[in-house]
């Protein structure tokens, strides 16, 4: 499961199933309990029987809900390679990248995870992966080019 | 911004993102996205069949509008009908709304499963990847049903593609989550251990996860895991961090698959081959050498990935608890962290600490660092850390440092945050309890418990020192002068006053001798709080008040005023109205005798796990806490109370103050009523038959067996071969007879009660016997119908009697060799059942080495290579056949679990035994 927000939501995934309220009761309780960290506290949380893990990049927060036997150090790590990878495809990515995009940071959260356990934790393999679905879609063939909407804010 | 232009932009979606970050206010948000969910759906709608591209956009514009959180209800078919495109941008975005918007129980799904099965017989590798990965996101029944089968082939064969097969493991793992049940082991399992060879390290790493999980639940299939995953760690440990190129992030090699690699270990026991061994204990010297070099990159990512494998590595260690120097060298290190100036270091560390503090290897090296945890207590910024802290002072505590413990614990919860504050009380309740060697230091602390956090104090703390102290002699009067002198705080907590009320009540002679704590001083410094206090402490002050009558005649007539009072007879609350109305006419009408009868001091209450205990397990959730069984017997010495005030004290601990409700009535009012309209009438044909108490019998023979308000049947019995005399007595508990009393038991098992007399009289004891032969082997206990007559009424009680098939054990000693030849001999399938259940009790050798005994069977000992596992023998003798009967019980204490095996030559017996045994632990 993850959640990226900034008090509004951006971005969420999740990797067990559950109903619609549930899911909104876990990011309304999510949202409360990170955001209250004061900076410079431990990224680590214990919620009920899960470990919350979460980053603040710039405006937004990372956070991962996983179970109680797994290794926050890296959890702490997939963060950060997502947030890479997402830097590697959209140069310099900002929160607004993420929200016009938000198809795109879906494909890339998928390239990288599936079923919530990593799948391919080298970068070049990935953004090779993501590059190669990009030329798929100029093949298919519509509308390229997009304007540019607004300049990125840097993170 | 040159990579967003890559792939293709949807113009009308960007203008749309654009339209919605305009909005100034709320409405006006919500009133552009319900024009625009008007415009979608008209489209969706209208005669004119939209091409791809337009699809596409709109569903992307809904999943939009989905994930600013609003609801969604249509646009599925179309993100459906996306799926069959061959363009991939199309595909890629039903996919996506699928995976986000569809939960598992959709009625598209069956759409949704042809398009997936169409994709992945594709043979292009990006299409079976979507499908995949749509099957992981989705994760329900019905895909599970249609593609478990399809996955595994496609995980082995021979001509996947890599990223295919990683995609493979990884659904396959989530559907294994989803609907174990589901995905057939087969062949492919030898297939897929052998992943871990793989030259690709994603696919291994993916093939690692899948193992992992299949390991947990098959350990038998993965054994051949172990050595293939040693070998890779051990290759990746020692490469230079240049060889994995890619995989190495930032400076430490693939630490992703190693953390993964070293969790699988984590699901099988070291492994018994010396070389094999050795090699992962060089791994794990390796991982914790690495971590006293310098680091090669000042970032916070090489750090983190770094430490991410040493902490694996210390759970394998732990988890493995076997080699001492190794446990010993991660205790230092994380002695290290304690100190580190990483937040995030302190805190893991205080948390593997917590579990290395449970091994005997390491408990000592652990208890080095108390100053430092002590010290992080208080200076710790971060509530999560400190918390941490409070875990593991709990787990290091033992009776050489409980003192301090307790008391820096107590300093600490002066300042504690509001969150932890009742935790850390049921902390240091259960610490004071299990570790006082001196109770007058118990009653201390929990009375500075009280004192300090008297809100955060639960009922079940405050009962349970009410408990020790009326189960502790010489703790009675010390607890009566110190809740005495507590009291006269001029403000204290309501929970003081219960405590003090109720040890007063029980024991405020042991201090009266003194004037200065003299009967009337003692009345009037309770009576001085009761106005403050809610309703059921004035009920159990009301209740010591009676009971300072029976104690202290000089003292009735004051009392006996404060009852009269129109305060106490008049008051609004019913159960205070009542008890004040009953204890005044019980003091004005009872004699001494009857006085000193009804308000005789409480009986010691049975032995029971600290429900305190329990409090903080249920807190935490299960396998969270240290074993800390021996609670019980540290507390109250023995055990031999419970025999007979089990039953009769069951209320007690729920409530207080009922224990002096003099009130009962013994007859219920249903059965009254009854009574007036049917005389005569037959008795129900279908009578609950109690089984309560059954299960308590199978590893004893005496004891009670029911009791309700009437009646009290108690049972001795003894069995030798495949006979057996069971006496039962019949204890009337009420004053009056009990009439035309007769009780029977169905044919079966030969059970031939000689006759019992018809008449029991009001509080006299009947006992009537019952010979047994067990014919042959059986399952059903046979049942003991009671009739009698109690005023006018029939009563009808229908028991379970605990004659069960162990009882006609017979323990067999043999030797280990003659024990495994036979064992080998009921090698049949069907002779043996196997049951892996978790502890209901907590598990402690003596108890389980006591309760197979009791069960039956001889324990061997030395048998069984492993020293904690238990291996019993016996033959069961009926008249017709002998069974011989083995059984081998594994307690796992880091799991809370247990395996016992049965094997006997005839499977009913070994089924049923299983059942019975395994029910007791």
């Amino acid at each position: 499961m993850k959640v990226n927000r900034q008090g509004k939501l951006r971005l969420q995934k999740w990797f067990t199933s559950m109903s619609d309220r549930e899911k909104k009761k876990i990011i309304r309780d999510m949202t409360t309990m990170v955001l209250a960290r004061q900076a410079r506290s431990c990224n680590f949380l214990q919620w009920k029987d899960l470990k919350i893990i979460y980053k603040r990049y710039a405006s937004l927060y990372f956070c991962l809900a996983v179970e109680s036997q797994e290794n926050e150090l890296l959890a702490l790590e997939i963060i950060h390679r997502y947030v890479e990878l997402l830097d590697k495809y959209f140069g310099n990515v900002c929160e607004l990248d993420i929200i016009f995009n938000f198809e795109k940071a879906y494909f890339i959260l998928d390239e990288f995870l599936m079923g919530g356990e990593i799948q391919e934790t080298s970068k070049q393999i990935v953004n090779r992966s993501i590059e190669a679905s990009d030329m798929l879609q100029e093949l298919g063939g519509y509308a390229a080019g997009c304007p540019s909407l607004s300049p990125p804010r840097s993170l | 911004m040159p990579a967003v232009s890559k792939g293709d932009g949807m113009r009308g979606l960007a203008v749309f993102i654009s339209d919605i970050r305009n909005c100034k206010s709320k409405e006006a948000e919500v009133k552009r996205i319900n024009k625009e969910l008007a415009n979608i759906r008209s489209k969706f709608k209208g005669d004119k069949a939209l091409d791809g591209y337009s699809k596409k956009k709109y569903v992307c514009k809904l999943l939009f509008i989905f994930l600013l959180g609003h609801d969604i209800d249509f646009g599925h078919m179309e993100a459906v009908n996306l799926l069959s495109s061959n363009k991939y941008t199309e595909k890629q975005i039903g996919y996506l709304f699928i995976s986000v918007l569809v939960n598992s129980n959709s009625d598209l799904i069956r759409l949704i499963n042809n398009a997936i099965k169409n994709d992945l017989t594709s043979r292009n590798p990006t299409f079976m990847n979507l499908a995949l990965h749509c099957i992981a996101n989705v994760g329900s029944r019905e895909m599970a049903e249609a593609f478990a089968s399809e996955i595994p082939r496609i995980l082995v064969a021979g001509d996947t593609m890599d990223s295919v097969k990683q995609s493979a493991a990884l659904c396959l793992l989530r559907l294994n989550r989803t609907s174990p049940d589901l995905v057939p082991m087969g062949e492919w399992t030898a297939r897929v251990v052998h992943l871990l060879n793989d030259q690709h390290l994603g696919v291994v790493t993916a093939a690692t996860s899948l193992i992992t999980t299949l390991a947990q639940k098959n350990p038998d299939d993965f054994k051949t895991s172990v050595s293939l995953a040693v070998a890779r760690l051990s290759r990746i440990v020692t490469s230079a961090s240049i060889d994995l190129q890619d995989y190495t992030y930032y400076f430490v090699a693939a630490p992703w698959l190693s953390v993964k690699l070293l969790r699988l270990l984590q699901s099988y026991p070291p492994p018994e081959d010396a070389a094999l061994r050795s090699r992962l204990t060089e791994c794990l010297e390796t991982i914790l050498n690495k971590a006293q070099e310098p680091p090669k990159s000042k970032k916070v990512q090489h750090s983190n990935a770094k430490n991410a494998v040493l902490f694996e590595a210390i759970a394998l260690i732990i988890h493995h608890d076997s080699e001492p120097t190794l446990l010993v060298r991660a205790c230092n290190q994380l002695g290290q962290f304690l100190q580190h100036r990483e937040t995030n270091l302190r805190y893991l560390a205080l948390e593997s600490m917590c579990t290395l503090a449970s091994s005997e290897f390491s408990h000592e090296a652990v208890k080095t660092h108390m100053e430092t945890v002590i010290n992080a207590l208080k200076t710790e910024r971060d509530v999560s850390v400190r918390q941490r802290a409070v875990d593991l002072l709990y787990a290091m505590c033992d009776r050489s440092n409980a003192k301090q413990i307790v008391a820096e614990m107590l300093s600490y919860l002066e300042t504690a945050d509001y969150s932890i504050r009742e935790e850390i009380v049921l902390k240091v309740a259960i610490l004071a309890e299990k570790y006082a060697v001196d109770y007058t230091w118990y009653v201390d602390t929990i009375l500075n418990l009280i004192r300090i956090a008297g809100d955060y104090v639960s009922e079940e703390v405050w009962y349970r020192v009410i408990q020790i102290v009326i189960n502790r002699d010489d703790v009675q009067g010390y607890a009566a002068k110190t809740v005495f002198e507590a009291l006269q705080a001029p403000a204290c907590h309501e929970n003081l006053v219960k405590v003090g009320g109720y040890i007063l009540g029980e024991f405020g002679n042991l201090i009266a001798g003194d004037s200065r704590s003299s009967p009337l001083v003692q009345f009037n410094l309770l009576h001085s709080k009761f106005h403050l206090c809610s309703v059921p402490t004035r009920a159990l002050l009301l209740s010591a008040y009676i009971k300072f009558i029976n104690l202290f005649p000089e003292v009735k007539a004051t009392i006996q005023d404060v009852l009269r009072s129109d305060s106490q007879l008049r008051n609004a609350d019913v159960e205070l109205q009542q008890r004040a109305v009953e204890y005044l006419r019980l003091s004005c009408i009872a004699s001494t005798d009857i006085l000193a009868t009804v308000l005789e001091e409480m009986p010691p209450f049975p032995e029971r796990e600290s429900s305190i205990l329990a409090k903080l397990k249920k807190k935490k959730g299960p396998g969270k806490l240290p074993d800390m069984d021996d609670s019980r017997r540290s507390v109250n010495g023995s055990t031999e109370h419970s025999e007979n005030t089990d039953t009769t004290n069951k209320g007690s601990t729920h409530s207080f103050t009922d224990v002096l409700n003099l009130n009962s009535t013994p007859s219920s009012g249903a059965s009254l009523l009854i009574d007036v309209f049917s005389e005569s009438s037959a008795p129900p044909a279908a009578i609950d038959v109690s089984e309560e108490n059954f299960p308590r019998f199978v590893c004893k023979n005496n004891g009670v067996i029911y009791e309700n308000q009437l009646l009290q049947i108690g049972l001795k019995s003894e069995y030798r071969q495949n006979l057996g005399r069971m006496y039962v007595f019949y204890g009337n508990k009420t004053s009056t007879q009990f009439l035309s009393f007769s009780s029977s038991s169905p044919p079966q098992l030969n059970v031939h009660p000689k006759a019992a007399d018809p008449m029991i009289e009001g509080g006299a004891q009947m006992q009537q016997i019952l010979n047994i032969e067990c014919v042959s082997d059986f399952r059903d206990a046979p049942v003991l119908n009671i009739q009698f007559r109690y005023g006018g009424t029939l009563q009808n009680i229908a028991v379970k009697l605990p004659v069960m098939l162990n009882k006609f054990f017979q323990p067999t000693e043999m030797m280990s060799q003659d024990f495994f030849q036979r064992w080998k001999q009921l090698g049949a399938p069907q002779q043996e059942v196997q049951k892996i259940f978790k502890a209901k009790h907590p598990m402690d050798t003596e108890v389980t080495k006591a309760k197979i005994l009791g069960f039956g069977v001889a324990l061997l000992d030395g048998v069984d290579p492993n020293p904690a596992n238990f291996v019993g023998a016996g033959v069961i003798h009926t008249k017709t056949t002998q069974v011989g009967c083995l059984l081998r019980l594994e307690p796992n204490m880091q799991a809370q679990m247990y395996r016992l095996t049965l094997r006997t030559s005839r499977d009913s017996v070994s089924q049923r035994l299983c059942e019975l045994l395994s029910d007791q632990f």
